[in-house]
């Protein structure tokens, strides 16, 4: 692992809303091979970050750099490409698909066929192995033949990341991952990104504090779309200031100023 | 592309697999039932009408991969229809030399030329803005038509010869000529099939689906959807080229927006998202326009289909053959 190697970075990002400044010339650094967490109170802009990190979002200013590359205009497509990933708040697969349709729809982009409308889809048959073991990475063997969506929510996260890695990503942007799980789910997911990140920078946006504590080795917090302090989870879980903002109130709401894509 | 793997070694459970298979089978019988029936139809039934219930299959076909396969409702589809036609009704008419099959391909070129023009300016548009572009656009082309000399406006454009195919087999009898329409009807079927069932078309399904994931895993969602929309205007075209070969005038009827409705109707009523709805649907109104319009009732026509309508997305949203399949699985399986 090299160590001080941002391989994402923002400067001075800024996005006004009519406005409102959902996030304000913020500053983040993702160092190489590290999991990285975004966190901080409801409404501080977490999610905004995010969007405008996937391209979901245009920046209203500043600048994101990927390997050191201005990356800012470029679409959400394009930076999928390169190599940045990025998963969804609600679980997002495609629900009238088999699980392994659902991650040979991401590998199939390799084959350069994706355009040929007069092939049979049988000739993506060739990826069904290499599916397969992705499947079996997640625990999900099992659930192949199965359509999206009559497996269950846990199920269907886990087959998000087994999807995310068919495209063999760089970086990692996870959304609240564990979102909406019960505690069995949430200890399956944590020990899964534990398990893929090996290898790979993961930057997460996360509001259970457990799993954030578990997982990641650096965090910043945010707060009215500045950063507030940033540090590992020892660091920040003393600091006076991110007490007052985040720690109060743990409790997940619906955010209500975030925008989503 | 290397040898294809079969999904059954390990993966799949000996139980699916035999289920798929009977599955084929059953499929199979059917689609060769369907044949069939096409192949003898013409014995039993005028052939001018079932040329007619083709054209207006293909079209509705056309209209479907766009609307069933992608989600986009296109509110012009008259425009290639009318292209088709009108391209291929003019050079037939002028061009006495030109075998059919040379001006059918000229019109599907030019629906497709048209349809690449209409994508490029509205593919980026979401849901209702989408149609809206794309019933502005075909309201120019309806205009356009009106006024352009070769159409002869109001009047419509006669005498369109049907011809030699390939100069050698003569359509002027209806029998051969239905043959020549029902042909170009499967090979237009056939593309549609192929698309769903393709490399391309499983990325469809994946935008359908979810479109930001879709573009998340690398997908240029708008270039998927703009091939889609040219492939649909192709076939519209297509059927419009045939539909003039076979009454031998091309009319403004095809252009006006009515049309665009009217394909809307035949693919819900069908069964919008199913490969034969649109098949069923298209046969369903052009039957029933003909009936009405014999029975007292002629000046209710479109009353009556719209009171059919309402009744049907009230009560079966998923049309005749989706609720038909729905069934079929519950009683099969």
């Amino acid at each position: 692992m090299q160590v001080d190697t941002p391989v994402l970075e923002t400067r001075g990002l800024t996005k006004s809303f009519r406005g409102f400044t959902a996030v304000d010339s913020v500053d983040l650094c993702v160092q190489e091979g590290h999991v990285h967490a975004l966190i901080g109170p409801n409404g501080a802009g977490k999610t905004t970050v995010f969007n405008l990190l996937t391209k979901f979002l245009p920046p209203t200013r500043g600048e994101i750099l990927y390997r050191g590359e201005a990356i800012t205009t470029l679409k959400p497509n394009e930076i999928a490409r390169r190599g940045i990933v990025r998963s969804f708040q609600i679980s997002a697969v495609f629900a009238h698909m088999t699980a392994l349709e659902n991650v040979r729809v991401a590998l199939q982009r390799r084959l350069g066929t994706s355009f040929h409308f007069w092939k049979s889809a049988r000739t993506l048959n060739v990826l069904d192995e290499r599916a397969l073991a992705l499947l079996d990475e997640v625990g999900l063997a099992a659930y192949a033949h199965t359509l999206t969506t009559e497996m269950p929510y846990g199920r269907k996260r886990a087959l998000e990341v087994a999807t995310t890695l068919a495209l063999d990503p760089s970086v990692m942007l996870l959304d609240e991952p564990t979102q909406g799980m019960g505690a069995e789910d949430v200890d399956r997911i944590v020990a899964l990104i534990k398990r893929v990140s090996v290898g790979r920078t993961v930057l997460m946006v996360e509001h259970n504090l457990s799993v954030v504590s578990r997982l990641c080795d650096r965090i910043t917090v945010l707060a009215r779309g500045a950063i507030l302090a940033e540090g590992d989870y020892a660091m920040v879980s003393s600091d006076p200031r991110v007490r007052e903002a985040y720690m109060g109130r743990e409790a997940p709401e619906p955010d209500a100023l975030e925008v989503r894509a | 592309m290397s040898q294809p793997i079969d999904t059954a070694a390990g993966a799949l459970p000996s139980a699916v697999a035999a289920r798929r298979r009977r599955e084929r089978l059953r499929h199979g019988a059917f689609y060769l039932a369907l044949l069939a029936l096409g192949l003898v139809a013409p014995l039993f039934v005028y052939p001018v009408f079932l040329m007619k219930i083709l054209c207006f299959a293909l079209f509705a076909c056309a209209f479907n991969l766009l609307l069933g396969y992608v989600g986009l409702l296109s509110f012009g589809h008259a425009a290639f229809l009318a292209t088709g036609g009108y391209v291929t009704g003019y050079l037939l008419a002028s061009h006495p030399g030109l075998t059919p099959e040379l001006g059918i391909l000229a019109g599907t070129l030019a629906a497709t030329v048209l349809g690449a023009l209409f994508g490029v300016l509205s593919i980026r548009r979401q849901g209702i803005y989408f149609a809206m572009v794309t019933l502005a656009l075909a309201q120019l082309v309806f205009f356009g038509y009106l006024q352009a000399p070769f159409t002869g406006g109001e009047d419509g454009l006669h005498g369109v010869a049907r011809g030699e195919l390939f100069g050698v087999i003569s359509l002027r009898g209806n029998l051969s000529m239905y043959y020549f329409v029902f042909g170009v009807f499967l090979l237009g079927f056939l593309l549609i099939w192929r698309t769903v069932h393709s490399p391309f078309g499983q990325v469809l399904k994946a935008i359908r689906e979810n479109e930001p994931r879709a573009v998340s895993l690398g997908y240029n969602a708008d270039a998927y959807k703009l091939v889609a929309f040219v492939i649909s205007a192709a076939l519209a075209g297509l059927a419009g080229a045939t539909k003039t070969l076979v009454f031998q005038l091309a009319s403004l009827t095809d252009a006006h927006w009515h049309m665009s409705g009217e394909v809307i109707l035949m693919t819900l009523l069908g069964g919008v998202g199913t490969l034969f709805g649109p098949l069923v649907g298209a046969s369903l109104v052009v039957s029933l326009q003909h009936m009405l319009a014999q029975s007292p009732l002629g000046n209710w026509v479109d009353v009556v289909l719209g009171a059919i309508f309402v009744l049907c997305v009230l009560s079966f949203r998923s049309g005749i053959v989706g609720e038909a399949v729905k069934l079929y699985r519950k009683n099969f399986k």
